[in-house]
């Protein structure tokens, strides 16, 4: 087969027999990943659902169940690894993430802030300016 | 997954300049994953705007009387499987077992259409329920925001049609190769993105 179609490197061949044991590597990854996301997904629900654990906390939880259930999917669907052909990837989502959470922070830093300092004069549902 | 092959005979991996150009796969996937994170950005403005908005009602309805909890378990169960189905039509992809292709790529989009009908069907029920977007910034916020997710969803379906019709009229090309690796990258991000959703706006805003 012409390796060099798919954009491989040259010296990596692939003959039936790595194909294979790809493909198995491959398919461990992703029945490792979707077993891992469905509990953490399970755990979520589950979580938002019971009275037992203490309310404020939940919201908490909830996020650190989102926050991992994303790096399941990054590493297991993505393939985001620290595999060295894969360190301007890992560099490209660290300033995606910078970015989010700066949006995302600052967003409701910002509003939490403007409400308690404007909120008085606004009984009549005013949208500020 | 051509890791293995940059180290050198004297143990100390060359550096990233010294291995000359990445394979293309390589460069395209790269280039992919930019645009999606800026889409991710782009999703990070909607959630920040939906969060500032969510307890402004306006007397309307919330999300403890709009949000159906059975509802949202099988959207989120219908795209994690489609999107699990997706890496596994990328195995067969990557072998080019034509069969497996599309037998795994009709999985994928049946899955993903079912999402998107029963996303359509909930909202349609709230639209019944006089919850329009229109009637507080609350659900402008959340049907921007899950509207969003729903219309890249839905160009997702399109894309995985076309991509199929290509594998059938072209085989696996080099660019057809490319394309279905973005595909992949397109639908496993979006599956992300619900799963910030589910968490932030159901499950957060159903108590």
């Amino acid at each position: 087969m012409d390796s060099d179609r798919h954009g491989r490197a040259p010296g990596d061949e692939t003959t039936p027999e790595t194909a294979r044991e790809e493909t198995r590597a491959g398919l461990q990854a992703y029945l490792t990943g979707l077993g891992l996301a469905g509990l953490l997904t399970a755990i979520s629900f589950w979580v938002a659902r019971t009275p037992l654990l203490w309310g404020p906390g939940v919201a908490v939880g909830l996020a650190v169940l989102a926050i991992a259930q994303m790096g399941v999917h990054l590493v297991f669907f993505l393939h985001i690894t620290t595999a060295p052909d894969n360190t301007n990837n890992v560099l490209a989502l660290a300033f995606g993430v910078l970015i989010v959470g700066l949006v995302v922070a600052g967003s409701l830093w910002i509003m939490m802030h403007l409400n308690a300092n404007v909120m008085p004069p606004m009984v009549g549902g005013g949208a500020g300016m | 997954m051509t890791a293995a092959i940059a180290q050198g005979s004297h143990g100390v991996p060359p550096g990233h300049s010294m291995e000359g150009p990445a394979p293309k796969r390589i460069v395209v996937g790269f280039g992919f994953w930019i645009f999606l994170l800026s889409d991710i950005v782009m999703f990070s403005a909607f959630f920040a705007t939906y969060e500032v908005l969510a307890r402004a009602t306006s007397g309307g309805p919330g999300g403890a009387q709009l949000f159906h909890m059975d509802m949202v378990a099988a959207e989120t169960a219908c795209l994690l499987l489609s999107s699990f189905l997706c890496g596994l039509m990328q195995l067969s992809i990557n072998v080019e077992d034509r069969r497996g292709t599309y037998i795994r790529g009709a999985a994928t989009f049946l899955l993903g259409a079912a999402f998107l009908g029963l996303e359509i069907h909930e909202f349609m029920g709230m639209v019944a329920q006089g919850a329009t977007p229109e009637r507080s910034a609350f659900l402008s916020g959340f049907f921007t925001l899950v509207g969003c997710h729903g219309a890249h969803v839905t160009i997702g379906l399109i894309w995985l049609a076309v991509m199929m019709a290509q594998v059938r009229a072209k085989g696996f090309s080099l660019f057809v190769h490319h394309r279905l690796l973005c595909f992949s990258l397109f639908w496993h991000a979006l599956d992300i993105i619900w799963v910030a959703l589910f968490s932030i706006v159901y499950l957060m805003g159903m108590r």
